[in-house]
């Protein structure tokens, strides 16, 4: 599997490391069930997912990258910074 | 036998080797299967359950039959196949499976025991009861699984594995990769053509027929020279493209040595035997060809029966005729050509023997329609076979049968992705799914064209189309001229009769196998092949897989289409293990990472121990110390009592700077450190996300907007990925950033009552309890190096980490030593380091090992009140605060047995030992010289309310069991005033 860093280019997924869905992260005072809903109850498609990888072994970016899980077609992707999943400003 | 001036060898050349000890002459350009037949030699082996004699087959990488061992000692190669293993002076071959020689086996007669030996076999035999798996059954079957044998010996010879990247991977050098390399390679797109033949040419190399008028080995002579004249091609002959995977990756293996003697190809030039490559390809043409079929009659897989295209081979390209009077059984056209250029030689073809009714004539030899071979005979060769036809059954005498069922594409590699080929009635074959791997273009044989003229122009498509895939435009170029005779089939799996049809011939599988699979319920194709085992042998049945499943569709009543192809999966040939581990061997390509102390240390007596990537001093062994223990307890005495130095340059140390440095520790941290004063440095623990705990460390503020954090050994690269995380996802908004120095700074502990006065006379500022009280931090000059001063403490000990840039790490680490040596110092290592943290209760990985939480711990009170951070929400999650949980206390032995063992679990002392009496673990011990006695520190139920209680501590493993008592986690100086003095 080859995986396209919008920073470094096509490299092999050896240099990567899969974190899981790529989520928006909830807030921190969220409570337990929104934490345990974010970390534990996620949907497991059979289709197309957004997925966190950090290309440790390259430029050390996190990606969103989406992929189907069923055929790992590489749909798309982008650096996780810009992907909007970031805890909502002002909050600690 | 050898026809004098025939084929592409050469006549004049001589190559000696040997085969089951006995010494025979073959030709330069020869395969050890086409000098052995060259030489008349025909029984090469012994099938897998049976022990019957086997010969060669096939002319190629499918081969079943003829494998064999060369080598010697550790470097000894089993199934290896003799239709690849090209020969060379010297040659050593041994036959496998058979014993004391390949002519008089012993297991032979499993052959009469076959009636027992049918489908399921192993599966109605091996049954309950259980224990008599490992004694009996385990050993039996693995005495009789596999081939060839390894040594046992680990195998010292080179094996490489590499990286390649192209715009085109050509997968075949026949008629249609040729032609599609040729394609792309005028187009100047950079080509790679890999083939699995020593040889490129495929099957133009085996046949009697021109293109452009010219042979048509010339005509692929005249392509290669011109591929090779371009910078863009690369030509990879002996290689096996094996998988087919996501995004245009494709592994091959690529036999580098094999055709060389041993002392030519490692010793003087280098070269690996195999290399393991993975090949980045924006597309691919597949033209690998297509493999012939047996046909199933009784007796069929005695030595001399062959492929019909295997035997054109033999004699087209090797000059070999396999027999005197050769005899030739097919269901179709192509098959005839075998008897004709066998005629053009002057070789007796007895009859060509066609099951169809309108088999076409011929003037050269006589052809035998509407009839069928029924059976043959011949203890080790071949001797006559029976023809069945509407006149009946007669027997023909003849040392050689060239069978055909026809040709099945190889599509193995569409396959890999998931894609199942699909049935073609017109050529009786599975043709490849289109569009079954994004990327690759099939052509030729492979996609079911089995014409030279149709083969060329296919492959010139398929680049044309490949090429248009990546945005180049190229015109099909023009065509030569070549036959384009059609491809006339009748499908004929299995000659009706009694006795034993075999279908695998490298697992013993038979027809009869097949059909009892079908009457026994395994209908589904992969539930036949695994409780018959077809298919499941070193070739993978690829030259009997389709037979297999047409014999099951006609037991179960369905058509073929239905019925269905079992998954193939890489690898398409058997790859070895070493080939695809290269590098990983020994140390390999593993890095060292040593400190800038190694080479003091090792002055020092230094004794080294792994962490990691790591080398670190274990102990430094003094004169008269004989053991690791007596140099622990001396160095633990030592800090104790005097100073010592250790090298803890492995913590991971991460710059952070920016002006929401602050924010970010806050966040990743569950203590604030947003209050953190400048000059001072703070312990601080990361949770997960899940809220238990990631890791423990300190950071200093440096400055206003300068922190520097250190993590431990072990989880280093963890939290530089988990802060990355933070500032890249979660808050992207924050004005940080942060890098790894672990590298750049080298820094040592100085830790003891006189560590002060060590520091102070070595540094130009005033070291004291002003200006560095405890968890202080700063700038320093030592020697005229800018360095940095941290006031912590990992032994308990009043003690300071000094760092510099690692260029002045060894001079640092021996002055450092040179200094403590008058106050009775010295350095230390990781064993003593590892007896003064437990002594104090410190926590590593050991302790925090995933399962646990800050409550574990007995750190609740770090996890701040006043802030969340990252992991807060679940650790407080019901339950991750019970009482009960397993949580951190203290051991110290009592009873007669004065031992603690790390591992060891806990239990209440009336309790008997299981599971569900389990109250903890171990998780560190050590010898305290300073109390005198072990100490260990624990994961127990409930355990700090369990203080005083005594508790059996049981080490199955190491044979303890034993009491001890529940004690504080600190061992030694509970309220810290040595730290702080
Ligand atoms: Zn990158």
């Amino acid at each position: 599997m080859r995986i396209t860093c919008p920073l470094c280019g096509a490299r092999d997924r050896r240099e990567f490391t899969y974190k899981g869905a790529a989520l928006p992260v909830p807030a921190l005072e969220a409570g337990v069930a929104e934490w345990d809903a974010h970390v534990h109850l996620r949907d497991n498609p059979a289709g197309p997912l957004e997925e966190l990888w950090q290309h440790d072994m390259g430029c050390g970016a996190w990606l969103k990258v989406t992929r189907n899980t069923a055929t790992h077609e590489m749909l798309g992707v982008a650096l996780a910074q810009d992907a909007g999943l970031a805890i909502k400003e002002g909050q600690p | 036998m050898r026809i004098s001036g025939k084929g592409l060898v050469s006549h004049n050349r001589t190559v000696n080797f040997s085969f089951n000890g006995k010494d025979y002459m073959g030709l330069e350009g020869d395969t050890l299967a086409s000098a052995l037949l060259a030489n008349d030699v025909h029984l090469v082996g012994r099938s897998f359950k049976y022990h019957r004699p086997r010969g060669i087959l096939t002319a190629g990488s499918e081969e079943p039959n003829a494998l064999v061992s060369t080598g010697k000692g550790a470097a000894r190669d089993p199934n290896i196949r003799a239709t690849q293993q090209e020969l060379f002076e010297g040659l050593a071959a041994q036959s496998q499976n058979c014993w004391p020689s390949v002519e008089r086996d012993v297991m032979a007669v499993n052959d009469l025991a076959a009636p027992f030996l049918g489908a399921g076999f192993y599966y109605k035999t091996f049954m309950w009861p259980a224990p008599l798996w490992e004694k009996l059954y385990e050993p039996i079957i693995r005495r009789a699984a596999g081939l060839g044998a390894l040594s046992g010996a680990a195998n010292k010879d080179p094996y490489e594995k590499a990286f390649a990247f192209c715009d085109l991977l050509v997968i075949g050098s026949g008629p249609a990769g040729l032609m599609a390399a040729l394609t792309a390679g005028r187009a100047g797109t950079d080509v790679i053509l890999a083939e699995d033949d020593s040889r490129m040419g495929g099957r133009l190399l085996a046949e009697v027929e021109e293109i452009d008028g010219k042979p048509a080995h010339v005509w692929v002579a005249e392509g290669l020279a011109e591929l090779e004249a371009m910078d863009n091609v690369r030509l990879m002959p002996r290689t096996a493209v094996t998988g087919v995977y996501d995004q245009g990756t494709y592994s091959a293996l690529e036999r580098v040595s094999h055709h060389l003697p041993p002392s030519q190809s490692l010793k003087t030039a280098h070269r690996p035997r195999e290399c393991f490559w993975r090949v980045a390809a924006k597309a691919s043409v597949l033209a690998a060809g297509a493999i012939e079929r047996p046909i199933a009659f009784r007796n069929n897989d005695r030595p001399g029966i062959m492929m019909a295209g295997a035997v054109r081979a033999y004699l087209n390209r090797w000059g070999v005729a396999p027999g005197a009077r050769i005899t030739v059984f097919a269901n179709n056209d192509d098959a005839h050509r075998t008897a004709r250029d066998l005629v053009a030689e002057g070789v007796h073809v007895t009859a060509v023997i066609d099951s169809r009714h309108d088999a076409p004539d011929s003037g050269e030899f006589p052809v035998i329609k509407g009839a069928m071979i029924c059976d043959s005979a011949g203890r080790q060769r071949l001797e006559s076979v029976t023809i069945r036809s509407v006149n009946g059954e007669e027997k023909l005498q003849t040392d050689c049968l060239a069978v055909s069922g026809g040709w099945n594409p190889s599509v193995h590699l569409t396959c890999h992705m998931g894609a199942r080929p699909e049935w073609n009635r017109e050529l009786a074959a599975f043709l490849p799914k289109p569009d079954a791997v994004p990327g690759m273009v099939v052509a030729g044989a492979a996609n079911g064209v089995f014409s030279t003229h149709g083969a060329l122009q296919d492959g010139a498509q398929a680049a044309v189309t490949a090429l248009a895939g990546m945005g180049t435009s190229v015109d099909a170029p023009p065509l030569p001229v070549a036959s384009d005779a059609p491809y006339r089939i009748s499908p004929l799996w299995a000659v009706p009769g009694k006795g034993r049809a075999w279908l695998d011939f490298q697992n013993d599988v038979t027809v009869k196998d097949v059909a009892q699979a079908a009457r026994e319920n395994f209908r589904s194709v992969e539930h036949m092949k695994r409780y018959t085992t077809q298919g499941m042998a070193t070739d993978q049945g690829k030259n009997s897989n389709v037979a297999a499943l047409a014999v099951l569709a006609d037991a179960t009543g369905r058509s073929i289409a239905e019925t269905g192809v079992t998954t193939f999966r890489p690898p398409f040939v058997p790859t070895s293990i070493a080939a695809m581990g290269a590098g990983a061997e020994d140390q390999g390509f593993k890095p060292q990472r040593y400190l800038t102390s190694h080479k003091a240390s090792l002055q020092r007596g230094a004794a080294n121990i792994e962490v990691g990537l790591w080398y670190r001093a274990s102990y430094f062994a003094k004169d008269g110390e004989s053991t690791w223990r007596q140099s622990c307890d001396r160095e633990v005495t030592m800090v104790r009592k005097a100073v010592g130095v250790c090298d803890v340059s492995t913590l991971g140390k991460i710059d952070i700077q920016g002006p929401d440095a602050a924010q970010l520790l806050d966040l990743a941290y569950t203590n604030l450190f947003s209050t953190l004063k400048l000059g001072r440095v703070r312990y601080g623990l990361m949770l997960r996300e899940d809220g238990f705990v990631m890791d423990d460390g300190t950071t200093a503020r440096l400055g206003e907007n300068h922190y520097v954090m250190t993590t431990t050994t072990a989880a280093a690269g963890q939290v530089m990925a988990h802060l990355e995380y933070l500032t890249q996802v979660v808050r992207p908004d924050l004005d940080v950033r942060f890098t790894s120095v672990t590298d750049q700074w080298a820094q040592f502990s100085v830790a003891g009552p006189k560590a002060r006065d060590l520091i102070d006379a070595l540094v130009d500022e005033d070291v004291n309890g002003e200006t560095f009280p405890f968890m202080a931090c700063g700038a320093i000059t030592v020697s005229g190096v800018a360095g940095r001063l941290f006031r912590i403490s990992f032994s308990g000990e009043h003690a300071y980490e000094i760092a510099v840039p690692a260029r002045y790490g060894d001079a640092l680490y021996r002055l450092l030593l040179e200094r403590a040596d008058p106050f009775g110092g010295g350095p230390y290592g990781m064993e003593a380091l590892n007896v003064l943290r437990i002594e104090k209760g410190f926590i590593t990985h050991a302790e925090i090992n995933g399962t646990v939480t800050a409550f574990d711990l007995g750190m609740q009170g770090l996890v701040s009140k006043k802030k969340s951070c990252w992991g807060k929400a679940l650790s407080e999650r019901d339950g991750l605060m019970d009482d009960d949980r397993m949580r951190l206390v203290g051991l110290k032995p009592v009873g007669a047995m004065q031992v603690l063992s790390a591992g060891a679990h806990l239990f209440d002392p009336d309790a008997t030992v299981e599971r569900v009496n389990d109250l903890g673990y171990v998780t560190s011990v050590g010898f305290s010289p300073t109390l005198g006695h072990m100490i260990g520190l624990a994961m127990l139920s409930g355990g700090p309310d369990r203080m005083g209680d005594t508790i059996r501590l049981v080490d199955h493993t190491r044979g303890i069991d034993t009491l001890c008592e529940v004690v504080n986690p600190v061992f030694f100086d509970p309220e810290g005033g040595r730290v702080r003095g």
